[in-house]
């Protein structure tokens, strides 16, 4: 087969999905790890569409339409809160928007 | 197909009429809904048994099967034979006459339509009970009545006496009903039936201890019933309720169920002599005690009650002896004079606004005259006056029990002595000398003297039809003595008992409280009913409710019970105190949690998938 394989997709899929783990975990910002979510998302996005080209099938590029669908209405809901959370508490640092708990 | 189900089924239709809507309804239409219904009744029996003619076999109707369980088929099979017919005749009759009755007495009542709607349903259970054609049927017929008894003896439910009284009797009932339902069970498991017309003819065949042990636990449900010694407290009691139930239920109809029962199951006794001779015994016994009981009570329907005891003790006596017929004779005619004496002391009662002691009643004979020449009637029928109802059913037994030993005869008639003097006490005390109450009497109205009236003609003359001689292809006579002079010392005992009574309550009205200054203790003994109340309290009650109160509920309820629930609660709780820690709030602790758990399911994931390969590779 021509071009590049497909290992280097997958590779290259790990390596996103793995910034953008370490970027939820370790980022403060509520804004930064937000954008980390959807890193990982598109990092598996990557993966399904090189699997979908790689066999020649359309379900990984349904699969990406559905994650993208999802994406962008998770965008607009979770930046909606994100602005109330900033009105109310004049911070984005994510260890003090700690209330819901026990 | 006669439709006999009809016949109970009237006065439960009656009883859904008048319980679901009674309460809308004028009292006129509660009034005809529930008076029609047992008056429908009554018609339909007395043509199906018209139309039945000499019944020499029983007629059977089987509707449906109950339940079935292997071979063993319960139906809801109704049966008319000859002893049924007698039982349907006073059971509708005695019921048709006291709802009408009850129509005026009540007339003034609160509750007025929940009144009728159970005498309604009790009407439905009792002719479910004396047509049933097999035990199980009976025994619900059985227990309905109970509860209806319950409910009515408890009807003026905001007084406390009542309440206790009702509890009382169910209680005390569902001792002698658990008797009844072992002895069903040892039927089912020796008969593999519970139909009398499988059961009652494979008798022959069976051990005679078996025999025994049935009888003897299926009297245990009878005394229960049927108010015989040890069970026999609950009766006096029930007085407590509206006196046409008094009269209806525990007097007339559904306390002979025992009596019944025991005729429908002549073929069992018969072949346990030991049972015979304990039903007999138990029978006399109570016939005695009770009378003396009654010779003593002020309260003018305590004395009746205790005057049904000991009728119902003859009943059994006449039972035990052999003579089936002549206790279901004694049923009927005492069905006759007792309704009557019942309701007569209701019409007293009704006349004096609510007074039942007799110390206050006095010189009523002008006052309510038809009252007074009935409720004479019935005093003459139950003492046994020559040519009236009560002479010649009370004949009848004591004959027999002669025939089976002279000194239960000698018994007998002593306490026919007895009979004739209290009752003619509590007349005597009611109706002469001068009135010592404060009420204006008034004589009841016509509802209520008609039904006094025609009973007083059943009193007087009911004792011609022959029921012995009806019942002769059912229940077989017993040899009995022909002896006229026992006849004449039978009778003589109720004309002595009756002039005695005379002698000390009109003749001589402080001649009583004299005697009893001179015999205190007896007196007192006797007056507190040999103060079985309190021996059954002490030794029955008292212990139960000691015992549940300190183990049953403080260690058994709160120890056991609670600790088992509170239990499970505080684990749950210590445990949700661990496991909450978790619930930080922190996000990126629960990102940490959500990591963790993907690699590990990756891992183990990645290991079965391994071991898979692996194993299938070997």
């Amino acid at each position: 087969m021509q071009g590049v394989p497909l290992s280097w997709y997958l590779i290259l899929s790990a390596i996103l999905f793995a910034l953008g783990v370490a970027g939820f975990l370790f980022r403060r910002s509520i804004i930064t790890v937000f954008m980390s979510i959807e890193l990982m998302l598109n990092a598996v996005n990557l993966s399904f569409v090189a699997f979908s080209y790689q066999f020649k099938q359309v379900d990984g590029h349904l699969f990406t339409f559905f994650v993208m669908v999802v994406a962008a209405a998770e965008a607009a809901v979770g930046l909606a809160i994100i602005l109330t959370v900033f009105r109310n508490r004049a911070t984005l640092n994510i260890d003090e928007i700690n209330s819901l708990k026990y | 197909m006669q439709h006999l189900w009809l016949i109970p089924t009237l006065p439960l239709i009656g009883f859904a009429v008048n319980g679901i809507f009674g309460k809308r309804f004028p009292k006129s239409t509660v009034s005809a809904v529930a008076v029609g219904s047992v008056v429908l009744s009554l018609l339909w029996a007395v043509k199906v048994l018209a139309a039945l003619g000499s019944l020499d076999t029983p007629h059977v109707e089987q509707y449906f099967t109950w339940f079935q369980s292997g071979d063993l088929r319960f139906g809801f099979d109704l049966q008319v034979d000859r002893l049924t017919a007698v039982m349907l005749m006073v059971v509708t009759g005695i019921g048709t006459l006291i709802h009408i009755y009850a129509v005026g007495y009540m007339a003034h009542e609160g509750g007025y339509a929940r009144f009728f709607a159970y005498m309604n349903l009790f009407m439905f259970f009792m002719l479910i009970l004396v047509m049933a054609a097999n035990y199980l049927l009976m025994f619900v017929g059985w227990e309905g009545v109970g509860l209806c008894s319950y409910l009515l003896i408890g009807f003026y439910f905001l007084k406390q006496s009542a309440t206790n009284a009702g509890n009382k009797a169910f209680i005390v009932n569902r001792i002698g009903d658990f008797g009844f339902m072992l002895a069903l069970f040892l039927i089912v498991i020796h008969f593999r039936s519970l139909e009398f017309s499988v059961v009652l003819p494979a008798v022959s065949g069976k051990p005679e201890e078996t025999l025994n042990l049935i009888a003897l636990l299926l009297l245990v449900g009878a005394t229960g019933k049927s108010a015989q010694i040890p069970l026999f407290v609950w009766l006096p009691d029930a007085m407590e309720g509206p006196t046409p139930v008094s009269a209806l239920i525990h007097a007339a109809t559904m306390v002979t169920a025992g009596v019944y029962m025991v005729a429908r199951s002549a073929p069992l006794y018969q072949a346990a002599p030991l049972a015979m001779e304990v039903v007999a015994l138990v029978g006399l016994a109570t016939a005695v005690f009770a009378a003396t009981i009654g010779l003593l009570q002020n309260d003018i329907k305590r004395v009746f009650a205790y005057s049904t005891v000991s009728q119902l003790g003859y009943m059994f006596l006449a039972a035990g002896v052999g003579a089936f017929s002549a206790g279901i004779y004694h049923v009927m005619t005492h069905a006759f004079f007792k309704a009557l004496l019942f309701l007569g002391a209701g019409s007293v009662i009704h006349a004096l606004e609510g007074e039942q002691d007799i110390r206050h009643m006095g010189g009523l004979r002008k006052k309510i005259p038809v009252t007074y020449a009935t409720l004479m009637c019935a005093g003459f029928a139950i003492a046994g006056f020559p040519f009236t109802s009560g002479y010649f059913s009370k004949d009848e037994i004591l004959l027999a029990a002669h025939h089976h030993h002279p000194w239960m005869y000698w018994v007998g008639v002593v306490t026919a002595g007895m009979t004739a003097f209290y009752v003619f006490r509590c007349l005597f005390l009611t109706f002469f000398g001068d009135y010592r109450g404060h009420h204006h009497p008034h004589e009841s109205p016509w509802v209520m003297t008609g039904p006094l009236a025609v009973l007083a003609l059943l009193s007087l003359g009911g004792g011609f039809i022959k029921i012995p001689q009806y019942l002769q292809p059912v229940l077989p006579r017993e040899e009995t003595a022909h002896d006229l002079s026992l006849v004449v010392i039978a009778s003589s005992a109720g004309l002595i008992g009756i002039a005695l009574a005379y002698y000390l309550y009109v003749l001589k009205p402080a001649l009583p409280d004299q005697l009893a200054q001179s015999f205190r203790g007896l007196y007192r003994l006797v007056y507190n009913k040999y103060f079985v109340d309190e021996l059954y309290d002490a030794v029955f009650v008292r212990p139960t409710v000691t015992g549940s109160r300190t183990v049953l509920w403080r260690q058994v309820d709160v120890g056991v019970i609670d600790g088992i629930v509170n239990g499970v609660g505080a684990v749950a709780r210590i445990a949700g105190g661990v496991l909450k820690l978790i619930q930080s709030g922190n996000i990126r602790s629960y990102a940490t949690w959500v990591v963790f758990g993907s690699l590990f399911l990756i891992v183990a994931m990645g290991l079965l998938v391994v071991n898979t390969a692996a194993g299938g590779a070997r």
